[in-house]
């Protein structure tokens, strides 16, 4: 079963690189797990590559990481995309590195509709800005909250006193 | 009945007295509604056909938990609505990068609080993948068995309180009977009714106590009869197949681009089962089937769940009897304690209990995303790890997050009523929602 999985792959893993070169960063199959490492520059269209051509149907998962502890990393912060595709049962973590100076991430909302609120919860918890979302506010946190709470650098302990209640327009007009 | 029929058609007010409010308009034109000569529809007053603004939550009964829904409605049916989450959000993902790894599974208990035993399993079985330990085939048996038990509890809950919400509460007592029976086994097992704490990374806390096959075996014959009573009373009942049946209904494509997994996939047809897609503790040695509904509105959500506790009590009627002897815990020094007359008498063992509690448990430094099918669908744990023993990150992907993002497609052009049905049958934990 894992062989199986690890020909898909590998087969994947080569059409990518033969169709975006050296933007595909690096490859890791650890855990025989996939994970491709993608520049900013082209996630978008690697994305719409696996959504589209290669039936990767299920957005699972959005996850961002703060990197700042780690011993090596190529940038600040990382946007983690969990795919997976139920008929050929293949699951694949994509992984973008996004740096602190340049925040801004094209959306996928239109690709997968649970992108919709992982994105709003990566946008929260560290900042990322998914440019073209189409309601990009903070989803578990209070709407005065300040700060993005999973970022290494904010602090464990300490509150903040939020008061008002949510105007909630944005949502109530956010297209079905 | 003669005051009545003067009442409606021509009753005038004597000068001076007040108009009662219920007929205002009826004055001015000079007769009762009921008159033949009666123009309907012309000159009435302005009447106020604004939409209405409501508040649905956060603290109703029927949310069972703290969620909002904001409608915008045209008398009873939702035009837009907007869901506001994370009232209960209390920073889970960021307490666990203080924690040494078996100190995180209390507060996974906390997330789906309905079966806290799955989510305790769920993470060990992630560490143990970083760790690249196989854990004991006892264990894995035992696992297997308490994880179906969750499911049915998890599916009780669920089916009960959704059709309590939507008015019977029969069914409610004759789940919780049987419920009631389970969780004092998990009691006898766990020492605790709700939050469980029982797995441990590579092992459980403790072994299973005397006589506890005996009593899950007694347990599970109080559970087919509450199936067949709750069917018998809802299933070809005629108000609660109007209320469910087309009510919340998606398409199966849009529920997977929603994300969805787990019962409410596959009460669109899907037959998605990480149990049976990707075994794991030997899923794959169990006879058992995967329920799937046809049309995935909340009528098929219910029945799935049903279902689904059939084939638990089928999981656990072949495992009870294969569990095998042996020890419960992995030899492995790197996560389990060793023995307490070794502490006592070596050296080595000594400083392996030490190291064990004060720095805990140290995967190498990788990244996982690893996957357990949960009664609400895939629970997903993506840790990080740096090598130390806390975790640098753990990211919870809760299977209710992704369902209530569909909550607002499901209401839109509903009525209002229909928002405690579908809500109930989502089984939107707040827990595992807002973290």
């Amino acid at each position: 079963m894992a062989t199986q999985e690890r020909a898909r792959h590998d087969a994947l893993v080569a059409e990518l690189k033969q169709r975006f070169g050296a933007r595909v960063l690096d490859v890791d199959f650890a855990f025989d797990d996939c994970t491709i490492t993608v520049d900013k520059a082209a996630i978008r269209d690697v994305l719409v590559y696996l959504h589209n051509d290669r039936g990767f149907d299920f957005l699972m998962d959005v996850a961002g990481l703060d990197c700042m502890n780690l011993p090596s990393f190529r940038e600040r912060f990382e946007v983690s995309y969990m795919l997976y595709a139920s008929k050929s049962d293949t699951r694949v973590r994509i992984d973008v590195p996004v740096s602190e100076l340049d925040m801004d991430v094209p959306t996928v909302t239109d690709l997968w509709k649970s992108a919709n609120w992982g994105e709003r919860e990566a946008f929260e918890m560290f900042g990322f800005n998914f440019v073209g979302h189409p309601c990009l506010k903070r989803l578990l946190t209070h709407h005065e909250f300040v700060g993005h709470p999973l970022r290494k650098d904010y602090p464990l302990m300490g509150g903040q006193w939020c008061s008002s209640t949510s105007d909630m327009t944005e949502e109530l007009n956010e297209p079905r | 009945m003669e005051k009545k029929t003067v009442d409606i058609k021509d009753f005038v007010p004597a000068p001076g007295e007040a108009r009662p409010r219920y007929s205002a308009s009826d004055f001015e034109r000079g007769g009762g509604t009921a008159r033949d000569d009666f123009d309907e529809g012309l000159d009435l007053p302005d009447i106020d056909t604004s939409p209405m603004f409501i508040n649905i939550g956060p603290t109703h009964p029927a949310t069972h938990g703290t969620f909002r829904v904001y409608c915008q409605l045209d008398g009873e049916s939702i035009q837009k609505a907007g869901v506001d989450v994370g009232y209960l959000h209390r920073g889970f993902e960021k307490i666990v990068e203080v924690k040494q790894y078996n100190q995180v599974i209390p507060y996974t208990d906390r997330l789906n609080y309905c079966s806290g035993l799955v989510n305790n399993i769920a993470f060990c079985k992630a560490v143990e993948r970083m760790l690249d330990i196989e854990i004991t085939e006892r264990t894995r048996v035992i696992r297997v068995i308490i994880m179906e038990i969750q499911r049915i509890m998890d599916h009780m809950i669920c089916c009960g309180t959704n059709i309590v919400d939507i008015g019977a509460l029969t069914n409610f007592w004759y789940f919780y009977n049987a419920r009631d029976k389970l969780n004092d086994v998990l009691e006898a097992l766990t020492g605790a009714r709700l939050t469980y704490s029982y797995t441990r990374v590579g092992g459980l806390a403790w072994d299973l106590p005397s006589g506890w096959r005996e009593s899950v075996k007694a347990a599970m014959r109080e559970v087919p009869a509450a199936i067949a009573d709750v069917r018998g009373l809802v299933e070809k009942n005629r108000i609660f197949q109007d209320r469910t049946r087309g009510v919340g209904q998606i398409s199966t494509a849009d529920a997977i681009s929603f994300g969805w997994t787990g019962p409410c996939l596959r009460a669109t047809g899907a037959d998605l089962d990480l149990r049976k897609v990707r075994p794991y503790y030997g899923y794959d040695q169990f006879d058992f089937d995967i329920p799937v509904g046809a049309n995935g509105d909340v009528y098929d959500r219910i029945l799935v769940r049903i279902h689904e506790m059939n084939e638990s009590l089928r999981i656990i009627e072949q495992a009870i009897d294969r569990v095998p002897d042996g020890p419960i815990n992995v030899d492995d020094k790197r996560v389990t304690l060793p023995p307490k007359h070794k502490v006592h008498t070596s050296m080595e063992a000594l400083i392996n209990h030490f190291k064990l509690v004060i720095d805990g448990v140290q995967p190498p430094p990788c990244r996982i995303y690893d996957a357990t099918e949960t009664p609400n669908g895939e629970l997903g744990f993506y840790i990080v790890s740096d090598g130390s023993g806390h975790p640098y990150r753990i990211k919870v992907r809760p299977p209710c997050f992704y369902t209530m993002n569909a909550l607002k497609f499901l209401v839109e052009g509903g009525m209002v009523a229909d928002i405690v049905a579908i809500l109930g049958g989502l089984n939107v934990i707040a827990g595992e929602l807002d973290r």
